[in-house]
């Protein structure tokens, strides 16, 4: 089976060079591995292994993860069971993002023309600390001292919070999974359920450490209870933000309108309230006009939590107009690119059709078993395997894509029909061509790649090596240990062959057919 | 324009292998912004007359709003004041400048009615949707001093008003109408399709009600 996969990756394109991305960042004047990797968010990728340990060996962790593999999967698959045209609607959905993305210049620019037009503003940033810049000054501006936030992957990605901290503003998470985790100072573990990897106790004991002018000894052990403190704190906390910082799922080039889907209706008092509205968005939130919005909103709200439709889609056009009794001064767009214009062309552009459901990680063994947080950076699951490598570099994030059974289950969900593990075996084959695989496991490929490519040599040794392994383990029918094998053998035995090999075997069964 | 913008742009068309300026593709983009073409409708949303009806209703509740039919505008008061004290709510409502609000017979009531955006300061609310999209059992609301914003996010308790003539069956069908009163690639300033009342499921994966917008969201259909 091992020796399957081998073959897989082996049989595929491996072109030497520089991909067309890397030349796109050589041209800009940048290395070609490390062109934003100082200016976001700071990563523990490289230590996957040791925080997936960490993680398995972690109760509470553990606890909390089974959620996901009940709910998340079963609210999912009734969705799709109830809308015939599911399957349709998922091709329609991948031929926009493809439409776009192949004119996506074209539609920026038209963007930003309609966004004007209505009264706003674009921002264009090219790296995490150009984003962070944009917002702060308009924070700086306004002389605003608090800004509320939606939930925004690309805050996130940008490092936001901890820049309006040492600008003197202070950033407050609204989203309730985005204030549980900001509280204790950590990142999201899930992309649409921030705080998917704590338990309810958990959440009790960071309120009742930080919300200490409420009564010590009132109530919190449902989880209503902790909502309605949350919300409690919150209400004010919107009413006195100067300004209000979204994410946004959607740019629409036709109108100029940016769209937030979420269900806590957090998203839109973090928008309408304060004097000014900021939207963080990367280049490829782009899409052409509100109908196919509409077309991607039917398998977005069903691959991430299972409704027809979230409970708030919310556009937004331009700031507030004459006559408005509410609704924000000021509107503004940044628009980061960091890294994802240079992924269009190679073959990792089919990721920029992701629209950040969630549903591959809801799906993932892998990340049943470990969480978000042992992926180490801002986009865990099968996604962020392929994403991050992208974003901050194979020498930083070059683990990931080999945090994968290829059990094939993010693609077969996926509403975008991103092909996930063929682009993580992508970012293999890069791992094992600039030599970042540990050097036993490149050596061992090397050795077998000589063999593979050597059919006289090749049937003769691998007979050695079944003759070797069935010594080893004879009478068991399975080896316990392996030399240079410990990473197998260590969890489970290695199963002895049986018989002769494949090769053999079909040699054997072509002579038969003959003869019959 | 900016460096930034320049730049990012110059990228994008170099790995995209294009100049920007080809007329092919300019074409298609001007198409597809100039057709909106409306891709794959379900059909459960392509019913009309009471099946439609029907299936806003459904929907709705099934995003866990409730839902009264009412037979003409005038009956709206009275529905609204049964809705608050079945519902152990006291005797207020805030609403927006909508003429069609107006119109009604709130002085047969004895509710408290006040008028204008809200502050924070109030339990309960009522606005006009501009539309209700059957499929999903969604409502329309368009921003403005007629049903401000506001309305739909900060009191307890959201009663909308909508017109049974005007819920569409498809989401693209009510884009066509938002279309035809706004104008071709013009929207108002915020468009919010609500679906149920506010909720979270961000602990544990229990779902609660009432997260930061209403806990409630009673629906008030007129029919005549």
């Amino acid at each position: 089976m091992m020796w399957g996969a081998i073959v897989a990756a082996q049989s595929r394109d491996t072109s030497g060079g520089l991909t067309k991305a890397q030349e796109a960042r050589a041209k800009l004047g940048f290395p070609p591995t490390a062109f934003w990797t100082p200016m976001t968010v700071h990563s523990t990728a490289k230590a996957f292994k040791r925080n997936a340990v960490r993680a398995m060996q972690d109760e509470k962790l553990q606890r909390a993860l089974s959620h996901v593999r009940t709910n998340f999967i079963a609210k999912r698959q009734s969705a799709v069971d109830k809308l015939p045209e599911f399957e349709a609607l998922r091709d329609t959905a991948r031929d926009i993002k493809n439409h776009t993305l192949a004119h996506l210049d074209l539609y920026l620019e038209r963007y930003e023309a309609k966004v004007t037009e209505s009264g706003g503003h674009v921002h264009f940033a090219r790296t995490a600390e150009e984003a962070r810049a944009v917002v702060i000054d308009i924070c700086r501006r306004l002389g605003a001292k608090t800004v509320t936030k939606g939930k925004s992957m690309i805050g996130e990605e940008i490092g936001l919070n901890e820049a309006l901290e040492d600008a003197g503003v202070k950033p407050v998470e609204t989203d309730l999974g985005e204030y549980i985790i900001q509280l204790r100072g950590e990142i999201p573990s899930h992309i649409i359920a921030p705080a998917v990897h704590l338990n309810r106790d958990q959440v009790e004991a960071d309120f009742r450490r930080v919300h200490t002018e409420l009564d010590p000894h009132r109530d919190l052990s449902q989880p209503t209870q902790l909502l309605a403190e949350a919300r409690h704190i919150l209400r004010e906390r919107f009413l006195a933000a100067d300004v209000g910082i979204t994410g946004a799922n959607f740019l629409i080039a036709e109108t100029g309108t940016s769209v937030i889907v979420t269900n806590e209706g957090n998203g839109d008092l973090t928008q309408t309230l304060p004097k000014a509205h900021i939207v963080l968005a990367s280049i490829e939130k782009i899409t052409p006009t509100l109908e196919d919005v509409a077309q991607i909103l039917r398998v977005l709200a069903r691959s991430a939590t299972g409704q027809d439709m979230s409970v708030y889609t919310t556009f937004s056009t331009g700031p507030r107009r004459a006559g408005d009794p509410d609704g924000p001064g000021e509107y503004h767009v940044v628009i980061l690119d960091n890294g994802r214009s240079a992924m269009l062309g190679t073959q990792f552009q089919d990721m920029l059709r992701c629209i950040r459901c969630g549903a591959c990680m809801n799906h993932c063994p892998v990340y049943h078993a470990i969480g978000g947080h042992a992926y180490g950076w801002v986009y865990p699951g099968p996604m962020g395997a392929v994403l991050t490598p992208s974003l901050i570099g194979l020498g930083e994030g070059g683990n990931l894509p080999n945090a994968s059974t290829f059990c094939g289950r993010c693609e077969a969900v996926c509403p975008m029909k991103i092909p996930l593990p063929g682009m993580m075996r992508h970012w293999r084959e890069r791992e094992f061509e600039r030599h970042l695989a540990p050097a036993p496991q490149r050596y061992g490929l090397a050795l077998w790649g000589f063999f593979a490519k050597r059919p006289r040599l090749y049937r003769p040794a691998t007979r050695l090596a079944m003759w070797a392994l069935a010594l080893f383990g004879r009478g068991r029918g399975s080896v316990p240990f392996l030399p240079f094998g410990a990473g197998w053998t260590s969890h489970r035995d290695f199963p002895s062959p049986q018989g002769p090999t494949f090769q053999a075997r079909w040699q054997a069964r072509g002579k038969q057919g003959k003869s019959s | 324009m900016s460096v930034a913008r320049d730049e990012i742009l110059a990228t994008l068309r170099r790995s995209l292998g294009v100049n920007g300026v080809e007329a092919p593709r300019r074409a298609a983009v001007e198409d597809r912004l100039a057709r909106s073409p409306s891709g794959v409708i379900p059909k459960r949303s392509q019913v009309t007359g009471a099946e439609r009806l029907a299936l806003f209703k459904r929907q709705a509740e099934e995003g866990l709003a409730t839902v009264v039919l009412v037979p003409d505008a005038a009956s709206v008061p009275a529905e609204a004041a049964r809705y608050l004290r079945d519902s152990n709510l006291p005797a207020t409502l805030r609403i927006g400048d909508d003429p069609r609000l107006a119109a009604m017979p709130w002085e047969t009531t004895a509710l408290d009615v006040s008028k204008g955006p809200s502050g924070g300061g109030d339990l309960n609310a009522l606005s006009h949707a501009f539309g209700a999209i059957a499929e999903t059992g969604t409502l329309a609301m368009v921003s403005g001093a007629e049903n401000p914003t506001t309305l739909n996010f900060l009191p307890d308790n959201h009663l909308v008003v909508v017109a049974a003539g005007e819920i569409t069956g498809s989401s693209e069908e009510l884009l066509g109408t938002l279309r035809a009163r706004y104008g071709k690639e013009k929207m108002p300033r915020t468009l919010n399709l609500i679906t149920g009342p506010s909720r979270s499921a961000d602990i544990e994966q229990t779902l609660i009600l009432g997260a930061h917008g209403p806990r409630k969201l009673h629906v008030i259909v007129v029919e005549g």
